[in-house]
């Protein structure tokens, strides 16, 4: 259990009625990368928002980094900093500068002072190729640069997992390769990264694992090679086509 | 009868009869003799003046007390906690659908019986908080809930908690949405000071009505509608200041 930075198993969630996740096991070690691909619906995103309980599982068990995330006695806001998450559509606070966004868990969670932030936002602006952008609010910022200001805000609480749900889906394609440039990036200084994303391109050359998901289970997974050209199920067989048509 | 001039008294017919030729002209010099009698004004002034003060205290101890109850409602109404919404719901409910007068007389008069004499000041004071707090409770809570989803998990994804989130991403947000409708509100209910006079509230309506009945003369009234000219003009400007300010930019 050591070994793994992310462990999750037998995690189930309903909503209502729908059974959205039907006993999902996924450990993913230090400085792995691994990918989930699935069809839309197949509860990609609600896996994610188990792991830092944005979303509660109905049951099943969650181990961040060491620490038991659905434990009550968890101090959750503060176990929430060891996980960086990215969101499709980047939610970056649109009353606050791009360095706003990347400070503000840092003075109200971290206990930063404004100064210590600063700094450290400004390192985390740096390493996601937007210093110069520090001012700006995400209304004048492109598409690409707000999910890297995104990033950015994640990354500053240096967190030990980062989770990104979709972060190019919502991008013009041509501002989808910064954004790819800075999640490599990360992956080479050795973050542990899961990725729900489409961008097989990315998969192929930078993931060490690719879990396919389906209606609520994990079907298939293993090496980007082996899932992409050699699926042993017919369901991931039929997805990967679908996809790879596009 | 049929040449008597709109609004004129029948008491300067026989005037009018004395002057022919300039029948035009003393129509209008009667008319500023009725409506603005400088000697009346000159005279009552002073009480018009102490009603103006009057109004200022009673809006702002409205705005400032019905507009913090209303957030401080629509934050607590954020928790959802089942109970405290539905309260929160009934108490909004009640005072946006009672006539403001209805809930000015309730008080002053239905306090004694609950052994408290609120004076008219506090009862007024009092009615049009709530009401101003109700209204308002429900345009911060429309303004909360808009703002997008996504917002509270980015918030909350970096360890905010959830006051924190509240406070430093969702209600500034929320707040730049209610600016418009809130102005607005605020602004009908304050006018609303003038309903003071029924619970003898000596604001500027009060004033102007009785200087009105002691000098048998409307000139009061139209100082008294000057008096709220100048008091609310200058916020309605300010208010359209404030909504093109706050519009929305992405
Ligand atoms: N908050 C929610 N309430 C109800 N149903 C939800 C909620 N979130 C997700 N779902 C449902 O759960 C299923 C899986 O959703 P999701 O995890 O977003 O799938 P994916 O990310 O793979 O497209 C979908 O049917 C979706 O409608
Ligand atoms: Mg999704």
């Amino acid at each position: 259990m050591a070994d793994y930075i992310v462990d999750a198993r037998a995690i189930h969630k309903h909503f209502g009625a729908l059974h959205v996740l039907k006993g999902v096991d996924l450990s993913v070690a230090e400085r792995e990368l691994v990918f989930v691909i699935g069809p839309s619906g197949s509860g990609k995103s609600t896996l994610l928002r188990c792991l830092n309980r944005l979303e509660e599982p109905s049951s099943g068990s969650v181990v961040v980094d060491g620490i038991d995330m659905l434990d009550p006695r968890t101090d959750i806001n503060h176990a929430r900093q060891r996980i960086g998450m990215v969101f499709q559509s980047f939610n970056l606070y649109p009353h606050m500068t791009a360095l706003g966004n990347v400070t503000l868990a840092l003075r109200k969670v971290a206990g930063k002072s404004r100064a210590e932030a600063d700094a450290l936002g400004r390192a985390a602006l740096e390493r996601v190729g937007l210093a110069d952008r520090a001012n700006h609010t995400p209304g004048q910022l492109s598409g690409g640069q707000q999910q890297r200001v995104a990033i950015a805000r994640s990354i500053a609480l240096e967190p030990r997992v980062m989770l990104f749900d979709e972060p190019t889906s919502a991008l013009d394609p041509e501002l989808v390769g910064s954004v790819l440039e800075v999640m490599r990036s990360l992956r080479e200084s050795g973050m542990t990264m899961i990725v729900v994303s489409h961008e097989m391109g990315f998969a192929r050359n930078a993931a060490d694992r690719v879990v396919f998901m389906d209606d609520g289970l994990i079907v298939e997974q293993g090496p980007p090679a082996a899932i992409f050209e050699s699926p042993t199920q017919d369901r991931t067989r039929a997805f990967i086509g679908q996809i790879q048509r596009h | 009868m049929l040449f008597r001039t709109a609004g004129v008294p029948p008491a300067h017919d026989h005037e009018r009869a004395r002057r022919p030729r300039s029948a035009a002209m003393s129509a209008w010099d009667r008319f500023t003799e009725t409506f603005f009698n400088g000697k009346v004004m000159l005279k009552y002034l002073p009480d018009i003046l102490s009603g103006v003060v009057v109004t200022i205290e009673l809006a702002l101890l409205i705005v400032v007390s019905g507009l913090l109850a209303g957030l401080v409602l629509a934050l607590l109404r954020s928790l959802a906690v089942r109970p405290i919404n539905w309260l929160i719901i009934f108490v909004v409910d009640l005072f946006r659908s009672l006539p403001p007068l209805v809930i000015i007389v309730l008080i002053y008069f239905g306090g004694p019986a609950a052994d408290i004499s609120p004076s008219g000041f506090v009862s007024t004071w009092l009615s049009l908080a709530l009401v101003l707090m109700a209204f308002s409770e429900e345009i911060f809570w429309a303004g909360i809930t808009s703002v997008h989803k996504g917002q509270w998990e980015a918030a909350r994804s970096t360890g905010l908690s959830f006051g924190q989130a509240l406070l430093a991403v969702v209600l500034p947000q929320a707040l730049r949405l209610t600016v418009p409708p809130l102005t607005n509100r605020t602004i009908a209910i304050t006018k609303g000071t003038a309903l003071g006079t029924v619970v003898a509230v000596t604001e500027i309506l009060g004033e102007a009505s009785s200087a009105m009945s002691n000098s048998y003369n409307p000139s009061p009234l139209m100082m008294g509608a000057a008096a709220y000219l100048v008091l609310f003009l200058p916020v309605v400007v300010a208010a359209r200041w404030i909504e093109t300010r706050f519009a929305w930019k992405r």
